[in-house]
């Protein structure tokens, strides 16, 4: 089973992480539209690190998931331990910026994924969680 | 990694952007763009995006960004080879970028710029009288 662990600390780790994640992806089966989802679904949660963490860090974790009913399926989880987002609600409505332009950010991820939890405390950070099952 | 080539074809610039380009390495691009555009004064862009696999918000934005960027400076841009699946994640994702022009692939996009070059002239020589 995958379970791979990527530091986030500049912007080449964004190509990095979103690599991997389509590498994975790739090797679980799920085919080319799955792939590019996964992919950019990674690139706009890590890029989220790089600009709004403290100091740009975190890490991306890509985990192989196997369901009660055997469906492989992939899960990715971006944490910073960065300002945290004030109203998870908030950032979760349809063109919601901090003020960086990031208006399309997390609903449009959520679209691209079939999971998706955000656990963020003010002052301590965020953890994004994404899931995505083989069809 | 290196930066878009960007080369010129006649009137027309024609940038071949590579398979996973780095947030700066994109921006990079779109100021040589208009540096080209400047010194060649060209009347066209092309953006071959065919081996590009994602693009995500930022990308998609910065293609928008060109685009516009170009059309002050004269230019029309096609964006050319945008892959099926980039094409369903961009929908999904909630950017239409509805600012560019695309056409299928590179021969496509230089009839339709072409196109595009006439129908501005004509605008333009229609303005003029």
């Amino acid at each position: 089973m995958r379970n791979d662990e990527l530091p986030i600390a500049g912007e080449d780790d964004i190509v990095r992480s979103r690599q991997r994640a389509r590498d994975v992806a790739r090797e679980l089966g799920f085919g080319m539209v799955d792939q590019s989802r996964i992919a950019t679904a990674v690139s706009e949660l890590t890029r989220n690190v790089v600009r709004y963490a403290t100091d740009g860090r975190g890490e991306v974790l890509i985990r192989e998931l196997r369901s009660p009913l055997g469906q492989p399926g992939l899960e990715i989880v971006v944490q910073d331990s960065g300002p945290g987002i004030a109203s998870v609600d908030e950032a979760m409505r349809e063109g919601f910026t901090s003020g960086a332009g990031m208006g399309m950010g997390l609903p449009g991820t959520r679209r691209l994924m079939d999971e998706m939890e955000i656990d963020s405390v003010p002052g301590r950070g965020t953890t994004v969680t994404i899931r995505k099952w083989r069809r | 990694m290196a930066r878009v080539p960007i080369l010129r074809v006649r009137d027309l610039l024609v940038a071949t952007v590579q398979e996973d380009l780095r947030d700066s390495d994109a921006q990079a691009l779109e100021v040589d763009l208009g540096l080209a555009l400047e010194r060649t004064e060209a009347a066209g862009v092309i953006i071959d995006v065919s081996v590009v696999e994602m693009v995500d918000s930022f990308l998609g934005r910065l293609l928008n960004d060109m685009a516009a960027q170009a059309k002050l400076l004269g230019a029309q841009t096609v964006v050319v080879g945008i892959q099926p699946a980039v094409a369903i994640t961009l929908v999904e994702l909630g950017l239409e970028l509805r600012g560019i022009r695309t056409a299928l692939d590179i021969d496509r996009g230089f009839t339709l710029v072409r196109q595009l070059i006439r129908q501005e002239r004509l605008r333009g020589t229609a303005r003029a009288q």
